[in-house]
């Protein structure tokens, strides 16, 4: 496995996306939109109540709202992806690409690559901004950083990566059973599933301590490595092209 | 350059090539010649290392296809032109072949010199920034050869180079691939053009399923068919046709109309002959051509009867 050919291949991808206008827009709104709308939110609506000592409370939402950055992580790739898989399939542009000295396992990282890096990078540029606006507006109330917290590590450094990796890896298993973008991204969208289960339970019975996001994180892991296992068997090129629709 | 034995491909039960065996030599121009689903394209993926073989075995370029250590060097070695031609649309001339050079780890001052005077010998110089979303098909076409040859590869596949283009754009590519051929690349080509076929290629394979025939296009046609001598005379009588078979030995002589028509192997030697037969016999002679039959004749002979003993 060369890792610079995987490389030449995800910075194409990402040059192929920066000509992609509504990727491109989610990819910067969603992290922007929930780095800044949560802490207005709270600044907004939540602190000024009045009532109970912010710092016995607010935790509870930051936490909640942070856990968003983890959700955007599935969802994010799974569009770059599909286009970056399916795009190449409708184009029937995997057929040249197959025939350069490029192994399979290169290829599918470079496409992996492409799909994780701008989410990563755009999710982090959002979880900072959280962060820091949070911090801003509840270290009066707290009389402490309520930022950088074992927590979040656990979510960008560990929960965050792994879960969009599930999605990539999902999204090229289903990229290789459907003939087009939006179906793949639909498809794809059933990875959210699990997320928005954990979201529920967390306002109910589980806590998103650091502990807790680390089972969630070994839970996705597994996950990833199950749909690694699959997407490599997908992505063949003998597979590619003569079994993919 | 490329030797081929016994080569197989089954798609479960599907046969799709079978037990092909044949070779190219340095610097040739091989056409592929068959109908829709004879396993042309089948044929090309397999020997590109693009899909695996069931059975036999093929050499291309010193590379054993199918060899895991080999796969990375014959694709090295070869380039390829898919019937699909799958080039990235948004993108511009340079930016496609610059993607395909950096895959074949050309260094950037080759590569740019290669995407240069490639580009300027297709004629694409001029449109080099421009997205390939707004090029003609022969453009593309070109476009994507370009992108087979930016790395001198040693063998060249095209697989369906004309299909879908119009008259002028086709001989545009035809142009392109003779040439190639002068300048003495080993050319794989796929195709169901014969008169393509009959123009740019020194052999030819015809293929359904199985390999029916493999030579030039000449000798296909004297193989399958024989050379004729059509003479148009004033009157045909049974005598005339005795005459000319004295004078040749026991050749082929049919009577059709006001026309003899004579099989011969020489014709530069044999037409003499005929004519002096005739005018010693009493015929008077009106006119004589020389009758050849064409690649699409054998073309349509094997491929209906199935093989080239029928």
């Amino acid at each position: 496995m060369r890792l610079s050919q995987a490389w030449t291949v995800a910075r194409h991808d990402m040059q192929l996306l920066r000509q992609r206008r509504g990727i491109l827009v989610g990819l910067v709104a969603f992290p922007v939109g929930i780095g800044v709308g949560f802490p207005a939110l709270i600044q907004f609506l939540l602190l000024p109540r009045g009532g109970p000592d912010p710092a016995t409370w607010a935790p509870m939402f930051i936490d909640a709202f942070a856990f968003w950055f983890v959700i955007g992580a599935a969802s994010l790739p799974t569009s770059i992806a599909s286009y970056s898989i399916v795009g190449e399939k409708v184009s029937k542009s995997l057929e040249p690409l197959l025939a350069t000295p490029t192994t399979d396992g290169e290829i599918l990282l470079g496409k992996t690559l492409a799909a994780l890096v701008p989410t990563l990078l755009a999710m982090s540029v959002g979880a900072t901004l959280f962060q820091v606006l949070i911090d801003l507006e509840t270290v009066g109330p707290f009389g402490y950083l309520y930022y950088p917290n074992w927590q979040m590590a656990v979510e960008l450094f560990i929960a965050m990566p792994l879960v969009a990796l599930t999605a990539v890896e999902a999204s090229v298993v289903i990229s290789s059973r459907v003939t087009d973008t939006r179906s793949a991204q639909q498809y794809a969208g059933v990875i959210l599933v699990p997320m928005i289960f954990v979201y529920v339970a967390a306002e109910i019975v589980l806590t998103l301590t650091a502990i807790n996001l680390l089972y969630i994180s070994a839970a996705f892991g597994l996950l990833a490595l199950l749909l690694f296992w699959v997407s490599v068997n997908a992505f063949r090129r003998e597979e590619i092209l003569t079994r993919w629709k | 350059m490329i030797q081929v034995e016994g080569l197989t491909k089954r798609f479960g039960d599907v046969l799709a090539v079978d037990h092909v065996s044949f070779d190219v030599k340095e610097g040739e121009v091989f056409g592929f010649l068959g109908p829709n689903g004879a396993g042309k394209t089948t044929t090309v993926r397999m020997l590109a290392g693009l899909i695996s073989k069931t059975e036999g075995r093929a050499e291309v370029a010193g590379c054993e296809v199918g060899k895991e250590a080999d796969a990375l060097r014959l694709r090295r070695q070869i380039g390829v032109l898919p019937e699909n031609l799958g080039l990235y649309e948004s993108s511009n001339a340079i930016q496609n072949l610059e993607y395909f050079g950096q895959l074949q780890r050309m260094d950037n001052v080759t590569l740019r010199r290669n995407i240069e005077r490639l580009l300027r010998v297709m004629d694409l110089w001029e449109k080099r920034d421009i997205p390939v979303e707004t090029f003609s098909k022969g453009m593309r076409q070109k476009l994507a050869i370009a992108r087979a040859l930016l790395h001198d590869p040693i063998v060249l596949f095209l697989d369906e180079p004309t299909a879908s283009l119009d008259p002028e754009a086709a001989k545009m590519v035809r142009d392109t691939i003779l040439g190639l051929r002068a300048e003495k690349r080993t050319i794989f080509l796929n195709t169901h053009n014969l008169d393509e076929a009959q123009r740019v290629c020194d052999r030819v394979g015809i293929l359904r399923t199985r390999l029916l025939t493999v030579g030039t296009p000449r000798e296909l046609e004297s193989k399958l068919f024989g050379r004729r001598t059509v003479v148009r005379l004033e009157r045909v009588t049974e005598q005339l046709a005795n005459a000319v078979r004295t004078r040749l030995g026991s050749r082929r002589v049919e009577i059709r109309g006001n026309e003899l028509s004579v099989e011969v192997e020489d014709p530069d030697r044999e037409n003499p002959e005929i004519a002096d037969a005739l005018t010693t016999a009493g015929g008077r002679i009106l006119g004589l051509s020389q009758s050849e039959a064409s690649l699409e004749d054998v073309y349509l002979k094997l491929v209906q009867e199935g093989g080239p003993g029928a």
